[in-house]
């Protein structure tokens, strides 16, 4: 049966220090709430997996939750560095970060494996470049039909993989429109899926063709609209681009950065208290 | 018309060289105005994908990220990424793909992951993304990126993606990896037998020693230099106004979702 809570104690209840979490959504529907959430109740040693950081993640390792990353591309996408992730590789500040790095190809499939309960990966992939030889989870397999090496990676099985989707309904069934990235493999290759939604509605037209969670695939529900700020939510708002392009001057010192989160993440009660926070910032 | 900035022209001419009908895996920035220039000129069947999983999309104003709405709005269709990588690139349905990098030497071997030593890198680079495997599959690559003698370098820090690396015939590797290296002042190509990037195109008042200074090693120079044609009046009309449209758009507020 899937849990509709809040998200304050569905993330309580279902993520504990330590674990290891899949926030996914590429560019679009990024579940910024959740992990404004984790660093609000201080989360420590979380292996964070996605393929691409985003703020999101530049925020929790700043905020000091993570131990560990898997990813496969860490930029702020049209802008430049993520520069808490480069303070942490570079420095090790606030604390050691143990890097999984990945490419896309090679992260899909190991999603891809972990959501078919595989043990690994498979992909013609990894080929000229020196990621293998310094990331010794990426290994070869000879084709026992035709002798052909091909890469692999161990499948990736998140704890817990938490998304944010525009709409579910009172079963606890979830559908997404727009871009999905990974988000559909990486639910089903956790443990625990949670999801925040822009709205929940009684009951949802046909899925067709679009993604959709199956309730039984759902471990729980929270109702959090805007949870996907500043990234974007189709037909709810756009990506706020000039926020992405402001973060880089917040990120870039670490006092900023500190102040940012203390006053707008630890300093706020929830989600709703968070934009509102961003709001009187910005008027 | 003469009056054009470089910028303008390494757009121009990256965009000239797509030709109709193709498809194409298309990297935010650059790229992105070229594909989508082309698009709107000589090529309109041209097929834009984006990583983030939108296939023959038509945006009216440049993408900031790779996955912005306007993307999936545009697009014919909107598949999962793992599908893009597995069944599209791997698969061998990308006629070109575009790629870009902090460091590239003479055989177009691409480093986007760290300046320094990996384990201690002195500047750590967003890595890979879709990189690694664009070089490896898409028929041919175009490679995009201003030339200075820092970001062409005689050996690169870390090989994110190969180009005509040694070994790349049975690396499995099933494209025919970079065909050109557009730049700021010219494009190279590479040399028939050993595979290293010549000098083989130059841009309009630009001279050879220019290009040379440029690059951080000994630039080899085709038998033949080409020279193009500056950008046309109507090349920099679309441009322009593509970009205009883009900054009012990235400019315009967004509300917060309260």
């Amino acid at each position: 049966m899937t849990q509709f809570l809040p998200l304050r104690d569905a993330l309580a209840e279902h993520v504990p220090d330590g674990a290891c979490i899949a926030l996914e959504g590429f560019t679009h529907l990024i579940p910024f709430a959740a992990g404004h959430e984790l660093i609000r109740q201080g989360r420590r040693g979380l292996h964070l997996v996605r393929m691409t950081p985003d703020l999101i993640y530049d925020q929790l390792i700043g905020a000091g939750a993570a131990r560990k990353l898997t990813f496969s591309w860490g930029g702020n996408p049209g802008v430049g560095s993520l520069h808490r992730l480069r303070d942490a590789v570079e420095q090790g500040w606030p604390g050691p970060l143990e890097l999984n790095e990945q490419t896309h190809a090679g992260m899909a499939a190991a999603y891809r494996a972990g959501a078919a309960r595989l043990p690994f990966g498979m992909l013609r992939g990894y080929i000229g470049t020196d990621l293998s030889s310094h990331n010794p989870r990426i290994r070869k397999v000879a084709c026992p039909y035709t002798g052909e090496e091909l890469a692999t990676v161990p499948a990736i099985n998140p704890d817990v993989t938490i998304l944010h989707a525009q709409r579910a309904d009172r079963a606890g069934n979830v559908a997404i429109d727009g871009i999905v990235g990974s988000a559909r493999e990486a639910a089903l290759a956790a443990t625990k899926l949670l999801v925040t939604v822009e709205e929940i509605v009684e009951a949802m037209p046909p899925a067709m063709n679009n993604v959709l969670l199956p309730h039984f695939t759902v471990t729980a529900v929270s109702h959090c609209p805007g949870g996907a700020w500043p990234s974007y939510a189709q037909g709810y708002y756009s990506r706020d681009n000039d926020f992405y392009l402001r973060w880089d001057s917040i990120a870039r010192d670490r006092a900023a950065f500190t102040a940012w989160i203390d006053r707008h993440v630890r300093g706020t009660a929830d989600h709703r208290d968070f934009l509102a926070s961003i709001q009187r910032s910005a008027a | 018309m003469s009056d054009y900035t470089r910028d303008e022209m390494m757009t121009v001419a990256a965009a000239r060289l797509l030709a109709d009908g193709q498809v194409c895996f298309v990297g935010i920035g650059l790229p992105s105005a070229a594909c989508n220039l082309a698009r709107l000129t000589h090529a309109p069947k041209l097929v834009l994908i984006y990583e983030s999983g939108t296939i023959g999309t038509r945006p009216t104003v440049l993408p900031l990220s790779i996955g912005d709405g306007e993307l999936a709005e545009t697009a014919v269709c909107v598949v999962p990424l793992p599908e893009i990588f597995s069944d599209y690139l791997q698969a061998g349905r990308v006629d070109v793909g575009f790629l870009g990098a902090a460091q590239i030497d003479r055989f177009g071997n691409l480093n986007s992951t760290v300046i320094g030593s990996y384990e201690k890198p002195r500047t750590r680079l967003p890595g890979a993304g879709g990189a690694t495997e664009i070089a490896a599959h898409a028929r041919q690559v175009f490679i995009v990126m201003k030339a200075t003698p820092r970001s062409f370098v005689p050996k690169i820090d870390f090989q994110t993606s190969g180009g005509h690396f040694s070994g790349r015939a049975a690396s499995g590797a099933r494209g025919g990896g970079p065909a050109v290296i557009v730049t700021d002042l010219g494009i190279l190509k590479p040399l028939v037998g050993s595979k290293e990037f010549a000098l083989s195109v130059l841009y309009p008042g630009i001279p050879v020693e220019e290009a040379r200074a440029a690059v951080g090693w000994p630039l080899a120079v085709a038998p033949e230099i080409e020279t193009i044609a500056a950008p046309t009046a109507s090349e920099l009309v679309v441009l322009r106004a593509l970009e205009a449209r883009t900054e009012a758009a990235h400019r315009k507020p967004v509300r917060l979702p309260i």
